[in-house]
This record gives structure tokens, C-alpha cells and sequence, in this order.
């Protein structure tokens, strides 16, 4: 497991700063939730951890070592929307990364003993995320609690060190984004992957983070609201071995 | 009473409502045709569908005199082949461009203009240079309506290709795949069924430039027969034909349409709606 570790990371576009000067140590493992107010820059931030974007500013490392300019196995990330293919089935849905990267860079697939492995261990995952009966459904065919499950069990299947997570439940009701909750910090206590959550409900930020940031601009200039981006207002760790209520969370401001 | 906007036709009136316009036409054209009749037994412009009927059955059935050919269906399927070629290639090459174009930004830097401008030429009007070009043999022909079509398949796939969520692409890297696999597994897939779509609004096209070039440099086929037999005013030969035509125009659409469904039986219920 690996260290994730920002330096004066900043980001800006042309004259509008959207980051600025985030200092920020992972421990491997962490569970680290980033709330802030729309256009606070939590989408940049996650693009960055991703290398869709390349800060113009700092260095970010995964490991000790920079983190790879494009997106790779070594992160995996559940978006709100458009996760998982339309056009594979559920099964498939899983099964795409295990072929990608166990197939050679022509074909990208797998055949015969080694292929029935692969599905197998994708069945196995679906099974983990209660989606066995689904597992030939194509995802226009499940609803939206489904669907961000199978997002998961796909991006899980490579064992990614870093699982970046965008809004993953903002789209759900109360009722499945619980059920979500209770699957993803099950999974996560299993393998105990780093994770990053961008989210701008603050009790999921409670209830899953181990570690809360808050992003917002420190500094303001009234007249050029772009002039200053933002930054790392709020560093909160959570305490987990308390039992889990309103008890744990600090008031944030 | 509802408003207008809000009324259902049920399904009895449903039909009727599509049924009366064509009944109506019918009565008409029976009405105009047997007064012209009455008047000239001989009159060629609006011949009655036992005419009709009796000139089709004769090009269908009976060996032309001169080259012993059944023509009509030596039309349809030299017309149908034609077409078939040439939107099969216009399509492939579309495909081809269309998809490396939105999908990599370094040949979509240079093809996305240079497809916008090839779009704007009228390709009747380059049919004289395919002709030098190629002959009056059939290449010329099936060029026409490959160059006829590709420019417009290709810009909607290059458009179908960008409008794929960028989350898709990052998704599939994030799960091992580079550009060749990206291609291969993710969009070409999802637009295969696109493809289709667009080969079905194209079809249309495809069709004016068949006829166009049929008739101006073919020895057989649908549309050189409409315009031979313009010559003798056969209106008994000519409105089946384009009756004909219509079908399987129809025909090809319908196919098409099932096709898709068939083999994409998730497209049009995505996920992320």
C-alpha cells in the first residue's frame, strides 16, 4: 500500500486559479472524504489525483513516486454517472478490466483456463456487491443503486491503490445510498485501499471519512473573484472506535 | 371538450385517419384515369392499374425480345447491388475517418475541417469528374454514391464519437486500456449502432444518386428504365417502378432498424439517463 502525498499542488486556467497551495499527506489506507461548496474545485482536485488534468503548480506523488501522467490501473474511480458500458452486461462490465490487463496490447482479451479464471473472479465480485442475479443485465437494465455497485465491483477488480470516488451516491435515494454506504465501507475495511471521496454531503463525509477535508478559499479579492483559488480550509480526522453517531463528528465551523 | 393537443386517437381512428388520405388519393387518381379514358383508350399519361399491373407482369415474367433478360428483376438487383456497394463503402470509409477523427484529437485536427468542406460539395456535380475518372462502367457509378454518402455518415459519427461521456474514455484507462483497446472495445462498439442509424438516414441520398447516375450513364437498372421508357411517356411502367422503388426503399429501412435492434439490444436504454 501506498503513501499519497501533495506539495504546494496548484492548478489554474490561464488567470483564473481554481487551487492553490494544497499541502496534503495519505496515510495508505485512509479513507479521506473532500467537501466543499460548488466550485470549490473538488471535481479539479479529483481530476488531478486521476492525471485528467496535470497541475500547473506542485507535485503529487503515489509511493514516493510522481504519479503517472495518465490514468492507469494503479487508480480506480466510480463517477456519479456514465461508470460503467452500456454496452456490456453486468458480468462483462467486471470482467473488462481483468481482460484488458491480463490480454496482450493487440487482442486486450483472454481465452480458454485462463479466461473461465477471469470470470469466475469477476462472478465473485458481483457476488460481493449482491449482484449475482444481475450479472447478464445490461446496466440500462438496473436502477441506479445497481448500477453504482457494479461500478465498483469493476473498478475493485484490478485492485487499485487508489480508488478516487466522484459523488459516487449523490444520485441515489436515502434508502439505497445507505445500503451503499454500509457495501463501500465494507469493501474498503477489507482490502484497505487508499480511498478519496468527493462529495458535497457532509454526513456521507462523516459517516465514511476517517480523514474530512474541506476545500475552500482561504483569501478573497471582491473585485476579481478568480484572482485566488482555493485550498485546504479544514483538515478533520474522524474517530472511528467511537460507535457511530453525531458523537464523532467535530463541528466544522 | 379536451384541448387539441391533448386528444388520443384510439385505435380504430387511428386507422382510419391513416387510411383516408391514401383511400383519397387512390379515388382521385381512379377518378382523373378512367375520365381520360373514356375519353382516349389510348391515353398513356394516367393508365389504369390493370395497365399497370399487366406491363409489370410482362417485365417480370416474360424474356425481353432483344436480350432475352427478365428486366425488371435484372433492374432491381443491378439498381440493389449498385446501392449496396457504394453505401457499403462510403460507409466503411466513413467509419473509418469518422471514428479517428472524435476520437483523436490529432486526426480530428486535421480531418474534422477537411470532412466539414468535402460535406459542402454537391456531389451531382462532381459526377461528370467520377465519370472521366472511372469510366461509365459501374465503378463510376458506385463512387458517386460512396463519395455521395461518406461525408455525412463520417461527421455524424465524428459528432456520436465526441458526444461519448469523457468519463468513459478515463474509465477504460483506469481499467487498462490504451488507445487500441479504448478503440476497439469501448467506442467502436457503441458506435456500430450509430453507424447503423446513419446508414438508414443516408439511405435517402444514396438513392437520388443512384437514379441520377443511372440515368445518365447505364445500360440497365431501375432508374435507367424510368428514364428510357420518359421517352415513350410509359406512365404504365414508370409509376410501378417508382412504387417499387418506394418498397424497397422501405424495406431497407425497416431491415436496418431491425437489425439494430437485434444486434444492440441495449442501445437506446443506456445507463446514466
Amino acid at each position: 500500500m501506498s503513501e499519497l502525498a501533495l506539495k504546494n499542488v496548484g492548478m489554474r486556467y490561464g488567470d483564473s486559479v481554481v487551487l492553490e497551495r494544497l499541502n496534503l499527506t495519505l496515510a495508505p489506507g485512509t479513507f479521506c472524504a473532500v467537501v466543499g461548496a460548488s466550485g470549490a474545485g473538488k471535481s479539479t482536485f479529483l481530476k488531478l489525483l486521476l492525471s485528467e488534468l496535470t497541475p500547473t503548480e506542485g507535485s503529487i506523488t503515489l509511493g514516493g513516486r510522481p504519479l503517472p501522467q495518465e490514468p492507469g490501473p494503479e487508480r480506480g474511480v466510480v463517477y456519479q454517472r456514465y461508470s460503467v458500458f452500456p454496452h456490456l452486461t453486468a458480468l462483462e462490465n467486471v470482467c473488462f478490466g481483468l481482460e484488458r490487463t491480463q490480454g496482450n496490447a493487440i487482442f486486450g482479451r483472454t481465452w480458454g483456463a485462463r479466461r473461465r479464471a477471469l470470470r469466475a473472479e469477476a462472478r465473485d465480485l458481483l457476488e460481493a456487491v449482491g449482484l449475482t442475479a444481475a450479472a447478464e443485465r445490461y446496466p440500462g437494465a438496473l436502477s441506479g443503486g445497481m448500477q453504482q455497485r457494479l461500478a465498483l465491483a469493476q473498478t475493485l477488480a484490478l485492485k487499485p491503490e487508489l480508488l478516487l470516488l466522484d459523488e459516487p451516491f449523490g444520485a441515489l435515494d436515502p434508502g439505497n445510498k445507505q445500503a451503499a454506504h454500509a457495501l463501500l465501507q465494507q469493501l474498503w475495511a477489507e482490502r484497505g485501499m487508499t480511498v478519496v471521496m468527493v462529495t458535497h454531503d457532509l454526513s456521507e463525509a462523516f459517516t465514511l471519512g476517517t480523514r474530512v477535508l474541506v476545500l475552500d478559499k482561504v483569501r478573497e479579492d471582491p473585485h476579481n473573484p478568480e484572482r485566488f483559488g482555493a485550498s485546504i480550509t479544514y483538515d478533520l480526522p474522524v474517530d472511528r472506535s467511537a460507535p457511530p453517531g453525531a458523537a464523532s463528528i467535530p463541528h466544522a465551523s | 371538450m379536451r384541448r387539441l393537443l391533448n386528444l388520443q386517437p384510439r385505435r380504430p381512428l387511428r386507422l382510419a385517419l391513416f387510411l383516408a388520405p391514401v383511400a383519397a388519393m387512390l379515388v382521385t387518381y381512379l377518378a382523373f384515369s378512367d375520365a381520360r379514358l373514356a375519353e382516349n383508350p389510348q391515353d398513356r399519361l394516367l393508365p389504369a392499374f390493370s395497365t399497370m399491373g399487366d406491363t409489370l407482369l410482362r417485365m417480370a415474367t416474360e424474356p425481353d425480345r432483344r436480350s432475352g433478360d427478365l428486366l425488371f428483376w435484372l433492374d432491381t438487383g443491378v439498381s440493389l447491388q449498385r446501392l449496396a456497394l457504394g453505401v457499403g463503402l462510403g460507409a466503411l470509409t466513413a467509419l473509418v475517418l469518422g471514428v479517428a477523427s472524435g476520437l483523436i484529437p490529432l486526426a480530428g485536427a486535421s480531418l474534422s475541417p477537411l470532412l466539414a468542406i468535402i460535406a459542402m460539395v454537391p456531389p451531382l456535380a462532381i459526377l461528370p469528374i467520377l465519370l472521366i475518372a472511372f469510366g461509365v462502367g459501374e465503378l463510376a457509378k458506385v463512387m458517386l454514391i460512396a463519395i455521395g454518402v461518406a461525408p455525412f455518415i463520417a461527421r455524424e459519427l465524428e459528432g456520436r464519437v465526441r458526444e461519448l461521456p469523457r468519463e468513459q474514455l478515463i474509465k477504460a484507462q483506469t481499467l487498462g486500456a490504451g488507445t487500441w483497446l479504448t478503440l476497439w472495445y469501448v467506442v467502436l462498439p457503441q458506435i456500430l449502432p450509430r453507424l447503423f442509424d446513419a446508414i438508414r438516414l443516408s439511405l435517402g441520398a444514396a438513392w437520388l444518386f443512384l437514379i441520377a447516375a443511372e440515368a445518365i450513364a447505364s445500360t440497365e437498372g431501375l432508374g435507367y428504365r424510368i428514364f428510357l421508357m420518359r421517352r415513350y411517356l410509359a406512365m404504365d411502367l414508370i409509376l410501378p417502378y417508382v412504387a417499387w422503388m418506394t418498397g424497397l426503399a422501405w424495406f431497407l429501412d425497416y431491415a436496418l432498424r431491425a437489425l439494430n435492434r437485434r444486434l444492440f439490444p441495449w442501445y437506446g436504454a443506456e445507463a446514466g439517463r
